[in-house]
C-alpha cells in the first residue's frame, strides 16, 4: 500500500469539483462581498472596511447577538437539566424504570418534525384570544386573563426557547443515554454496596463520566444555536417582532440580504457569526476540556 | 405502599407527563384539523368535530399542498441517493489509495465540515443568479454530491470493515477498480450508507433556509416553504385549514418514525459515543 496510486484521484474527483464550485467558491465569494456596497446588481463596489466598522456600532446587530444567546442559554439549560434528570432516573439501579424504548421515541418525536411546521403549529396554538395554549390555561383555572406570548418581548423569547425545549431534550437524553450505557456497571453496584445515596452516586459518578459526552452536546448545540432562524422567521412577522426581540443573527443576515438587498452588509454579518461561532466553540471545548484534565 | 414504592410512583408520574407533553401539541393539531374555525375559536376540546372534509378542500382551494410534498420528495430522494453514492466512492479513494495531497485535501475537507451553511449563502444565492439555476431544483440537489460528513463517517467506517486482502483478490482476477468498488466496496458499505442515509433525507425534509432563497415559484416550493407561504395567504384566516396543512405535512414523517424509530434512535447514539 505504500505505492502512490493515482486512481484514487478518479475517485475523489466529483466530490471536489462540486465541493469548489458549491462550497469553497461562495464562501470566497461572500467574503469578496464583505468589502463592497453590493446591492444584487451591477459591479460590487469596492468600499474597504466600512462593512466591518459599521458591524461594530450596528446595535441591531448587538440585539441580534444578545437575543441569540438569551434564547440559546434559557433552552440549552432547561433541555440538558431534563435530559440529565431523566438519564438519572434511568440508570439508577434501584429504580429499574421500564419503557426506555418508549420513552426515548416519544421525547424524540418533536425533533423530527419540520422545524417550519412546528413554527406555524405554535404561532396559531399561542394566538392572543383564540390559541389553543390559552384558552387550556383558562379552563383549567391556570390564568385568569390571555396571556399575549408572541406580542411581548420576554415571553415571546421565553415561548421559543420553551418551544426549542420542547424540540431537543429527547435528542439530549438520547445522547446522554449512550454515554451512561458506556459507564461500566460495576461502578454503580459498587456505589450501591458502598451505601452511596442516588445523589452521591450521579455527582462521584455519572456526572465526571458524561463530561466528554455532555461537551459533545454543548458544541453541537450551540453551533446550530447561532444559526436559529426558522422559528423566530416563521413564528411572527419574520422581521424580529415583537420590538426586535425575536431578532436573531441569521434571521438579521437573511432580512438584510433577500429584504433590503444589502448583500454586501449581510455577507459581513455571516463572517462576523462565523468568527463567533468558532470564538465561542473554541472557548467551551477549552474550558470543558481543562476540567475534565484536572480532575 | 413503601417509600420507595411512592418515589417510583412519582419518577413514573412525571415520565407520563412528559411523554403528554412531548405528544400533545401534535394531538391538538389532529384536533383541530377536523374542527371548523368557529368550533376552534369558540374553546379547547380534546373531542375531534367533523369538519375535516371541508377544511381539506378550503386549503386545497388556495394551496395543492401535494405538490410541494411531491416536490419535497423529488428533493430529499435526490439528495440521499447522490450524497450516499457519491460519498461512498470519495470515502473509497481516501481509504485504498495512496497519493499525492492526500492527507491535507482529507483534512481540509474536516475544516469545512466545521463551517456553518449560512457563511456562503449569499455567494450561494450569487453562483445560481450566475449559472441561472434559481427557481430550479439544481442548487437543492448537485451540492450533495459533496457531504463531507457522510465522507468522514463512511471512511472511518471502511477502515475497519474493509480488509485489503479482499481487494488484492478481486484485482487478480482482473476486475477493474471501478468495479471492485461497485460489487466489493459498496455492499460492505451499505449499513453505514443507509445510517447516514436516514439523516440526511430528514435534514433535506426539514431545509428551510436554501429553498427559501432559491425558489420562487409557488408550484415549485418544498414543504417547509409552502407552509411559511401558507401562513401569509388567507388560508391563515381558517384555522382548521391552517391545522391540516400543518398535518399533511406533520404526519408522515411521524409515520416513518413509528417504523424506523429503533433504528434512529441506535444510529444517533452510536454516532455520538463514537465521536
Amino acid at each position: 500500500m505504500k505505492k502512490l496510486d493515482y486512481k484514487g484521484y478518479f475517485f475523489i474527483a466529483p466530490f471536489f469539483a462540486i465541493f469548489l464550485v458549491f462550497n469553497i467558491y461562495p464562501v470566497l465569494l461572500t467574503f469578496y462581498y464583505t468589502f463592497t456596497s453590493y446591492e444584487g446588481y451591477g459591479t460590487p463596489e469596492f468600499i474597504g472596511l466600512t462593512n466591518y466598522i459599521r458591524i461594530f456600532s450596528d446595535t441591531y446587530f448587538y440585539e441580534a447577538f444578545f437575543n441569540t444567546w438569551k434564547i440559546w442559554g434559557l433552552n440549552f439549560a432547561l433541555q440538558l437539566g431534563i435530559a440529565l434528570l431523566l438519564a438519572a432516573l434511568f440508570s439508577d439501579l434501584r429504580f429499574k424504570i421500564k419503557g426506555l424504548g418508549f420513552f426515548r421515541a416519544i421525547f424524540y418525536l418533536p425533533n423530527l418534525i419540520t422545524i417550519s411546521s412546528v413554527a406555524i403549529l405554535f404561532s396559531i396554538m399561542l394566538d392572543w384570544r383564540h390559541g389553543s395554549v390559552n384558552m387550556f390555561l383558562q379552563q383549567i383555572g391556570i390564568i385568569s386573563e390571555p396571556i399575549n406570548w408572541l406580542n411581548q418581548p420576554v415571553t415571546a423569547q421565553v415561548s421559543v426557547a420553551l418551544i426549542l425545549t420542547w424540540m431537543w431534550f429527547g435528542y439530549t437524553f438520547i445522547v446522554l443515554m449512550a454515554g451512561v450505557s458506556g459507564i461500566p456497571g460495576e461502578l454503580y453496584e459498587a456505589a450501591l454496596i458502598d451505601g452511596a445515596n442516588r445523589w452521591q452516586t450521579f455527582v462521584h459518578i455519572t456526572l465526571p463520566l458524561l463530561k466528554p459526552i455532555m461537551l459533545y452536546v454543548m458544541i453541537t448545540s450551540l453551533i446550530g444555536g447561532l444559526q436559529l432562524f426558522d422559528l423566530p422567521m416563521l413564528i411572527t412577522d419574520g422581521l424580529g417582532a415583537p420590538e426586535g426581540s425575536l431578532n436573531t443573527m441569521v434571521l438579521y443576515l437573511y432580512n438584510q440580504a433577500f429584504r433590503y438587498n444589502n448583500y454586501g452588509y449581510a455577507a459581513t454579518i455571516a463572517y462576523a457569526l462565523f468568527l463567533i461561532t468558532v470564538i465561542f466553540s473554541a472557548i467551551t471545548f477549552k474550558s470543558m476540556y481543562r476540567k475534565s484534565v484536572k480532575e | 405502599m413503601t417509600r420507595k414504592q411512592y418515589i417510583k410512583l412519582i419518577v413514573y408520574v412525571f415520565l407520563a407527563l412528559l411523554a403528554v407533553i412531548s405528544a400533545l401539541p401534535f394531538y391538538m393539531m389532529i384536533v383541530n384539523a377536523t374542527r371548523d374555525t368557529k368550533e376552534i375559536l369558540s374553546g379547547f376540546s380534546f373531542i375531534p368535530g367533523s369538519s375535516l372534509v371541508e377544511n381539506y378542500e378550503t386549503m386545497m382551494d388556495y394551496v395543492n399542498i401535494w405538490l410541494g410534498f411531491k416536490n419535497s420528495l423529488i428533493v430529499s430522494v435526490s439528495v440521499t441517493v447522490l450524497s450516499g453514492y457519491f460519498s461512498a466512492l470519495t470515502a473509497f479513494g481516501f481509504a485504498v489509495y495512496n497519493f499525492k495531497g492526500k492527507n491535507p485535501l482529507f483534512i481540509f475537507m474536516l475544516l469545512m465540515m466545521m463551517v456553518p451553511g449560512q457563511l456562503g449563502l449569499i455567494g450561494f444565492y450569487e453562483l445560481n443568479k450566475f449559472i441561472g439555476t434559481l427557481d430550479t431544483f439544481i442548487p437543492l440537489i448537485v451540492p450533495a454530491i459533496a457531504s463531507p460528513f457522510v465522507v468522514f463517517f463512511l471512511r472511518q467506517y471502511l477502515a475497519t470493515t474493509l480488509h485489503p486482502t479482499l481487494l488484492e483478490a478481486a484485482r487478480m482476477d482482473g476486475a477493474s477498480e471501478l468495479k471492485i468498488f461497485h460489487t466489493i466496496a459498496l455492499p460492505i458499505m451499505m449499513p453505514a450508507v443507509a445510517t447516514m442515509s436516514i439523516f440526511t433525507f430528514i435534514g433535506s425534509w426539514n431545509n428551510y433556509i436554501v429553498p427559501l432563497v432559491v425558489l420562487f415559484s409557488p408550484e415549485k416550493f418544498t414543504l417547509p416553504v409552502l407552509m411559511g407561504f401558507l401562513k401569509g395567504s388567507q388560508v391563515a384566516q381558517n384555522l382548521g385549514s391552517m391545522y391540516i396543512g400543518i398535518a399533511i405535512s406533520v404526519v408522515p414523517i411521524m409515520v416513518a418514525f413509528l417504523f424506523f424509530s429503533k433504528y434512529i434512535i441506535s444510529s444517533i447514539s452510536a454516532g455520538s459515543v463514537k465521536e
